[in-house]
């Protein structure tokens, strides 16, 4: 029963009210949702074998560029000294921001019990996998030596040696690696029901085989769904503190240093509310074209845009308070070199990238408090864009304003990215489209089976509601 | 294995031997270890080869193959005749050659002909690295920056390796043939035809056998040309004393010295002995009463005017009206009106002067004409200071003279067709000879044209014969130094390119082509020596000490032809622009241009690598060129009383350095880029020589421009009608600092030598008190906690150093001795553009003061200062820097995978990444170069000074051996017993190194003195390395208003 296309039923008008619009059952949404991985491969659309093409050539682009970088060196990147780290650090940690929405809605949404959060978070959790993916490559690539990388783990070993274990690039390994293992497990927990029902309506035999290994035996008995619930919320509870944890290290990358703008006692909540804020504008800017695409406008309502611009307004007001306090700390701390790293940021050389930083994270977003706006998909994107922009921009002023001009003034000097830099910063992006338009190819980007919940939590409220009406009105009786 | 067929024969590789064109030893062996057929021979030394004795395919022929390919390669060693020459090793190594143990031999290098004594570390038979000879007077143990990087001249793979005839390879027997047939052609006219081209001559065995020559071939000529030579020197010494008396100085007597355009704190003869005793005379401790004064008149800003306490930009032209002027108002000649600045500089200098008679001293540059130098020996005189500061001798050079027109005279020669024969020894006069004398078109007229020379250059190219030299660390000779002291010139190597030196030159010409230049050197000396002395007992102690000694020219007491003085011509005031041509901070005349050491070694003011530059002044440059900075009409945008808005004027106009500029002068015409220069006299443009050289090598062709064109032979010096064009293009030049200011921070300390007497601590307090608003240090001092624990070095050596600010004069000698001791690479003029240079140690240059006309000039040297609290250690994931009991922060390059972490979190940026490839491993004579103690860097790893931790070892293990031996429980290293490469180098010892535990080392004195301090003290790193601030002797009528103590 695989089809070629998804099922169009014309949306209905979206007022911006509801989580899910009516006239979706059970079954409309398995074969809505089931079918997209389900197609079969000659049928396969060509948006999809478009867009697959253009991520697929940047990956090459990628290669390459990790290619000439192992045989020749971090040389070709526009690095030196005093500007050690450029868009190889910048580049990671914007990944690693991005990478923060997905565990947010998946964990917190979840403990919280946001229903809503259904119809988005398989989406932000494969996004977060695929940018924790990107990210995590960067720290190895930006060695000297990227072959004795290994040296950042603990293991044992010949030389007696253990990581030094005071550095934040250690706690970085940790971090990292925890919360990419602690996701990819949480994504593939909260797949294997999905699995179950793709094995189900497969009718290729081999198709069949291969997500019946994946769905590891669900049968959907009471005490699968026990065990599965149990599990989600333990991981969610593990997740939890990761979502802080992992972006609150990396800014004590910058934090434990001693470099002027750098060591910042506010970074920890600083970044983390960054990478929510640059998680959720990825979010928007990938789920915005999906939904369309495939039809999902009755799961991703606009409600769900209207929701994810709050958080996205919200963090970032948090940033913008954590750009207020960096400038009130460099005046008010009386340091010259604070003093002057304002300054600098304000008229140095690169200070283009402080200017349109404020512009896009702090100015841009502000639209954001209309509804109207929240609602508005083109302004979203915008928007969204943006913000996607200046975060990058964030970690520009953060990383390179601050080494280009420190203590002396004799080693002053600045950094300027070179073709190389920007190859491999856009072979990243192939790596993670290629990803995402695999995943959306192979596996159910909507959580199917918490799809069928929500909508009958959604037609229990419904009902009720409509009861309260009508007890309200004087009219007893019982719906059925 | 491969089959028998490829395997070679000894004949086949003798033929390659053979065939090779005397492409000597080095050469034929790399080139063969290139070929499939060689390789294969070497491979079967070893035991893989042994595979060949296995089974049927043994044979008593293939037996007897194999043997020969050993043969063969004990065949390119053994081939030459070596006969016992012995050299002896300098005395503080026992006779004798332990393997591993480097030995140290005495020997000199010359500069412009004069020679510093040094002595080369001879590792199993390298020379590896040049220090100073403490006996030798022009060394006192140091050396210029030059010695530094000779070494790596002498293993130049570009040097000439092949003699050659019109550019073919060709043989020294076929050369000789060639000669004698030349020489019994001329025989008959005395030689009428022969000519011979040397540099300048201070050796006593070349003088010899030239004179030898000459008294073969009476009609012949010896001429001697050198760009940067000292005829205005030798021509003033006539002037003023009929002879050409050659005048050095004795600054430990002098009081105030005055330097009218005289650069003596850089490289030129005696610069390293000045340095040092003026320096002597500026080290002040707690207990100083009395500190010299040094007055500079200049127009290009040098290092020297950097550490004047006064100093006065003037025009080149017009020092001679200036020193016509302090003349006049000393009785001598008719006085001139002055500017207003000048005038004042005059009146109060004089004051100084006449206060201090007989213990102050005037030096008249070299490039100044010979009037200016007549009158300063007037000047001296009527001072009271000849005797004293001003020392008279004989000549020190063979024949001193008047190279321009011994030149200009050649040139005349070659035109009329009387050369026949011309033989030039050294020099590239095709290149480096004055514009307008049109050199190049001469020497290719010359019939025969021998060049004798390291590298095949320009002048090479124009001749029939080409000869390569020996290096002088690779030859027998002798030089004089400034003083006249003789030393003789020990080789440390065979020629490793096969050169010959001079002497085996003068030799052929004397008919001996097959004599030694041991045996020449020796005979020499031995008739000086006569029969009456110990001949035996004098070579010895003069090779082993690196002089000969007694040597020095005789002191005289010439007469002043007052008459002579009085009648020179009054100088005038002139205005309009001027051209000043300077030998160049690192390639001197563009005898260096192919060391990559010096190349990339930033000049000491401008930072400038790479590349030559027109220097100027802001305001010159925007008035002469249009550039629309703001200095139009009178108005100065630095002086912009808006702090921010200053800052943002001075990134506006250093944004115009680089602005192509066109510079017409008689017919020559160079472009350069401007590159404004603070403090430079206005409507002057400075440029330097030795750039822009089409046949210098791979480092040095075709880099800068060439600027020898526009330098004509009436004026090698200044000179003025130059045309000037602003070209209206941009040029990248690659500078290691951009920023001028020390931004107001506690970088740089600075006092005034009247107040320090009074309270040696009032620098700290006054820096104290604007930082933290009292006499006390704020965080970094006590009573601040630091994260990292400190740990106790009490009871054992705890490593540190000091450097003092005012004696450092910036010469950069310690920056090229690092990188030749420590085998840092070079990185090209791409890499130094993005910041990636390699120099573990490195000068910051700030300009201070609000005078942009006349700026501070403040030279900090600064390497890893070693923190105790280091915070690179704490961020390295990997513990790749850690510190080791002794307080030394090391790197560990096995350990690092090249995080950079440690770089960013370094306030002071002195690590060094190897972020390419940098380090050559293609070359084999760089492989010979390098120190066989440090490790050689590969890409990835991160580097840094080590405070030459190898010098370290070696003294521990020399230490502990000698307690060993005597018994003794615990060993000492003793103060002075180790000395770092910087510290060995300086010529100023403004760096000292030694143990802060040792309260008698020299160190801890040091560090005991009030106004030692710590970089960046806030930050509470504890630093090993301090710095001990600058203090001016300020003259109190000429003292700046608002001094400001440091910033």
């Amino acid at each position: 029963m695989a089809q070629a296309q998804p099922i169009r039923t014309s949306p209905p008008s979206d007022p911006g009210e509801a989580y899910l619009l009516p006239g979706e059952t059970y079954a409309s949404i398995t074969s809505k949702i089931g079918d997209v991985p389900l197609t079969a491969p000659l049928k396969t659309p060509r948006g999809w074998l478009l867009g697959f093409t253009v991520a697929f050539t940047l990956l090459m682009v990628f290669f390459a560029s990790v290619g000439w970088l192992f045989i020749r060196g971090v040389g070709i990147w526009g690095i030196n000294i005093p500007v050690g780290w450029g868009m190889d650090i910048i580049n990671f940690v914007w990944w690693i921001g991005i990478g923060h929405a997905g565990t947010l809605i998946s964990a917190i949404l979840l403990l919280l019990n946001q229903g809503w959060r259904n119809s988005i978070n398989r989406f932000a959790e494969a996004m977060t996998l695929f940018a924790v993916a990107c990210a995590g490559l960067y720290p190895i690539l930006h060695l000297g030596r990227p072959w004795l990388f290994y040296w950042l783990t603990p293991y044992p070993n010949t030389l007696g040696m253990w990581p030094q274990f005071r550095s934040a690039l250690t706690w970085d390994v940790f971090a990292i690696s925890t919360y990419a293992s602690v996701s990819l497990v949480f994504w593939l927990v909260g797949l294997i029901p999905d699995f179950a029902t793709l094995r189900d309506r497969a009718t290729n035999i081999w198709v069949k085989r291969i997500y019946g290994v994946a769905a590891i035996g669900w049968r959907g008995s009471a005490r699968h769904w026990h065990r599965y619930e149990m599990a989600s919320l333990l991981l969610a509870g593990l997740s939890t503190p990761l979502v802080v944890s992992v972006h609150s290290i990396i800014s004590l990358d910058f934090a434990i240093s001693q470099v002027p703008g750098w060591q910042v006692t506010v970074f920890p909540p600083y970044f983390v509310a960054g990478a929510v804020f640059a998680g959720f504008a990825m979010v928007l800017l990938l789920m915005i074209p999906v939904r369309k695409w495939y039809g999902f406008e009755n799961y991703i309502t606009m409600r769900h845009l209207d929701v994810m611009a709050k958080v996205m307004l919200a963090t970032g007001m948090i940033v913008v308070y954590g750009y207020f306090m960096e400038v009130w700390a460099s005046l008010y701390g009386g340091s010259t070199y604070e003093e002057y790293l304002l300054f600098n940021r304000l008229n140095g050389p690169s200070s283009w990238a402080y200017w349109g930083l404020l512009f896009c994270n702090a100015l841009a977003i502000q639209p954001l408090w209309f509804k109207r706006v929240r609602q508005n998909i083109p302004a979203l994107i915008v928007i969204s864009l943006l913000v996607s922009v200046g975060m990058w921009l964030e970690r520009y002023v953060i990383i390179v304003i601050s080494l280009e001009r420190e203590f002396l003034p004799s080693s002053w000097a600045q950094y300027h990215p070179t073709f190389w830099d920007w190859s491999l910063y856009l072979g990243t992006f192939g790596l993670f489209f290629s990803l995402l338009f695999l995943f959306i190819r192979v596996m159910p980007m909507i959580n199917i089976f918490e799809m069928r919940l929500f909508q009958y939590q959604e037609s229990q409220r419904l009902q009720r509601k409509a009861h309260d009406t009508h007890q309200a009105h004087g009219h007893g009786g019982v719906a059925d | 294995m491969t089959s028998h067929t490829s395997t070679p024969d000894l004949e086949t590789v003798r033929e390659q031997l053979r065939s090779s064109h005397g492409k000597q030893f080095w050469r034929s062996l790399d080139e063969l270890a290139d070929s499939p057929t060689f390789r294969d021979l070497l491979e079967r030394e070893f035991p893989r080869g042994a595979a060949e004795f296995n089974g049927d395919a043994l044979s008593r022929r293939t037996f007897l193959k194999l043997m020969g390919a050993s043969l063969a390669l004990a065949g390119v060693t053994g081939c030459t005749y070596m006969p016992p020459e012995q050299i002896a090793p300098f005395n503080r190594q026992p006779q004798g050659r332990t393997p591993g143990i480097p030995n140290f031999y005495a020997s000199a290098l010359t500069l412009s002909g004069y020679a510093t004594g040094i002595i080369v570390r001879s590792n199993d038979g390298r020379p590896t690295k040049i220090e100073g000879n403490p006996l030798h007077p022009a060394s006192l143990g140091a050396t210029d920056l030059f010695a530094q990087a000779e070494i790596l001249t002498m293993y130049d793979p570009d040097r000439s390796q092949q003699l050659l005839n019109l550019s073919a390879p060709s043989s020294w027997g076929d050369f000789v043939t060639t000669l004698t047939n030349s020489l019994s052609a001329q025989q008959a006219t005395g030689g009428a035809g022969l000519r011979i081209l040397t540099t300048t001559v201070t050796s006593p065995t070349l003088a010899a056998q030239l004179a030898a020559f000459q008294s073969r071939f009476p009609a012949a000529r010896w001429y001697q040309y050198e760009p940067v030579n000292r005829d205005h020197v030798h021509e003033g010494a006539r002037l003023a004393f009929g002879a050409p008396i050659a005048t050095h100085y004795d600054f430990s007597q002098a009081q105030v010295v005055v330097a009218l355009d005289a650069d003596f704190l850089a490289p030129s003869p005696g610069f390293v002995a000045y340095a040092r005793i003026f320096a002597d005379g500026r080290r002040v401790t707690k207990s100083s009463s009395e500190m010299n004064r040094l007055y500079v008149v200049e127009a290009t800003p040098s290092t020297t005017g950097a550490t004047a306490d006064h100093r006065l930009p003037l025009k080149a032209s017009n020092i001679a009206a200036f020193t016509q002027s302090l003349a006049a108002r000393l009785g001598l000649g008719t006085s001139l009106e002055l500017p207003e600045a000048a005038s004042k500089f005059l009146t109060h200098l004089l004051e100084d002067l006449e206060a201090h008679r007989g213990r102050s001293l005037v030096i008249a540059g070299d490039q100044q004409p010979a009037a200016v130098h007549a009158l300063v020996h007037a000047i001296n005189a009527e001072l009271g200071n000849v005797g004293r500061t001003v020392i008279y001798t004989e000549p020190v050079e063979a024949r001193p003279a008047q190279q321009i027109s011994e030149l200009a005279g050649l040139v005349t020669e070659i035109n009329a067709g009387t050369v026949e024969a011309l033989i030039i020894i050294g020099g590239n006069p095709a290149y480096d000879a004055p514009g307008d004398l049109r050199v190049a078109d001469a020497l290719s007229r010359v019939p025969l044209l021998i060049h004798h020379s390291l590298y095949v250059n320009e002048t090479s190219r124009l001749a029939s014969w080409h000869i390569p030299a020996a290096h002088l660390l690779e030859s027998w000779s002798d030089a004089r130094a400034f003083d006249g002291t003789a030393t003789i010139i020990q080789p440390l190597i065979e020629p490793i390119y096969g050169g010959k030196t001079s002497h085996e030159l003068l030799a052929a010409l004397l008919g001996q082509p097959d004599a030694r230049p041991y045996d020449l050197v020796r005979a020499h000396w031995q008739e000086q020596v006569g029969a009456n002395g110990n001949f035996e007992a004098f070579w010895q102690g003069a090779l082993a000490n690196g002089v000969v000694s007694e040597s020095a020219a005789p002191r005289v007491t010439p007469t002043l032809d007052s008459a002579a003085i009085r009648a020179l011509p009054t100088p005038t005031l002139v205005d309009g622009p001027e051209i000043v041509f300077r030998p160049d901070p690192s390639v001197y005349d563009g005898s260096y241009t192919n060391n990559g050491w010096l190349m990339e070694l930033p000049r000491p003011l401008t930072k400038l690598v790479w590349d030559n530059a027109a220097l100027m002044s802001p305001s010159t440059a925007d008035r002469l060129f249009g550039l629309g900075l703001g200095f139009a009409g009178g108005g100065n945008p630095l002086a912009d009383p808006d702090a921010q808005q200053r800052q943002v004027n001075l990134e506006r106009i250093t944004a115009a350095n680089g602005t192509l500029i066109t510079i017409e002068h008689r017919g020559g015409r160079m472009q350069l880029p401007i590159w404004l220069t603070p403090g430079h006299a206005d409507d002057s443009i400075t440029v330097t020589l030795g750039y822009g050289r089409t046949a210098a090598g791979q480092v040095g062709d075709n880099v800068g421009a060439n600027s020898y064109p526009i330098r004509t032979s009436d004026a090698p010096w200044f000179a003025r009608d130059v045309t000037l064009l602003n070209a209206n293009q941009r040029y990248q030049l690659v500078s290691t600092q951009n920023h001028w200011t020390l931004e107001g921070r506690d970088i740089y300390r600075v006092g005034v030598f009247d107040r320090f007497k009074e309270d040696p601590k009032y620098i700290a307090k006054e820096v104290y008190k604007e930082e933290y608003g009292s006499d006390k240090p704020g965080p970094g001092g006590e009573g601040y906690q630091s994260v990292q624990p400190g740990v106790d070095y009490a009871g054992r050596n705890a490593w540190g150093m000091t450097i003092n600010l005012n004696a450092c004069i910036g010469c950069n000698a310690c920056v090229a001795a690092c990188q030749a001791e420590n085998n840092i690479p070079i990185v090209g003029k791409d890499q130094v553009a993005v910041g990636r240079e390699m120099h573990w140690l490195r000068i910051d240059r700030y300009y201070a003061g609000s005078n942009l006309d006349n700026p501070d000039t403040f030279l900090q040297p600064l390497a890893c200062v070693q923190c105790e609290k280091a915070p690179c250690e704490v961020v390295c994931p990997v513990a790749a820097t850690v510190h080791d009991y002794e307080g030394l922060n090391n790197m560990v390059y096995n350990r690092c995978v090249g995080t950079k972490y440690c770089s960013n979190n370094c306030p002071f940026k002195v690590r060094r990444f190897n972020f390419l490839q940098y380090t050559r491993l293609d070359v084999p004579s760089f492989e010979l170069q390098r120190n066989p103690e440090v490790s050689v860097r590969n890409r990835g790893v991160m580097e840094k000074c080590s405070y030459c931790v190898q010098r370290i070892s070696a003294a521990r293990v020399a230490a502990k051996k000698a307690a060993v031996q005597a018994g003794a429980s615990e060993y000492t290293i003793a103060d002075g017993a180790i000395v770092t490469a910087c510290e060995a180098a300086c010529p100023t010892q403004a760096i000292v190194f030694g143990d802060i535990n040792d309260p008698g080392s020299r160190v801890a004195k040091w560090k005991a003195e009030y106004h030692n301090y710590g970089l960046l003290g806030l930050l509470n790193v504890v630093p090993r390395t301090t710095y001990l601030a600058r203090v001016r002797n300020f003259n109190a009528a000429l003292a700046p208003e608002e001094h400001e103590s440091h910033g």
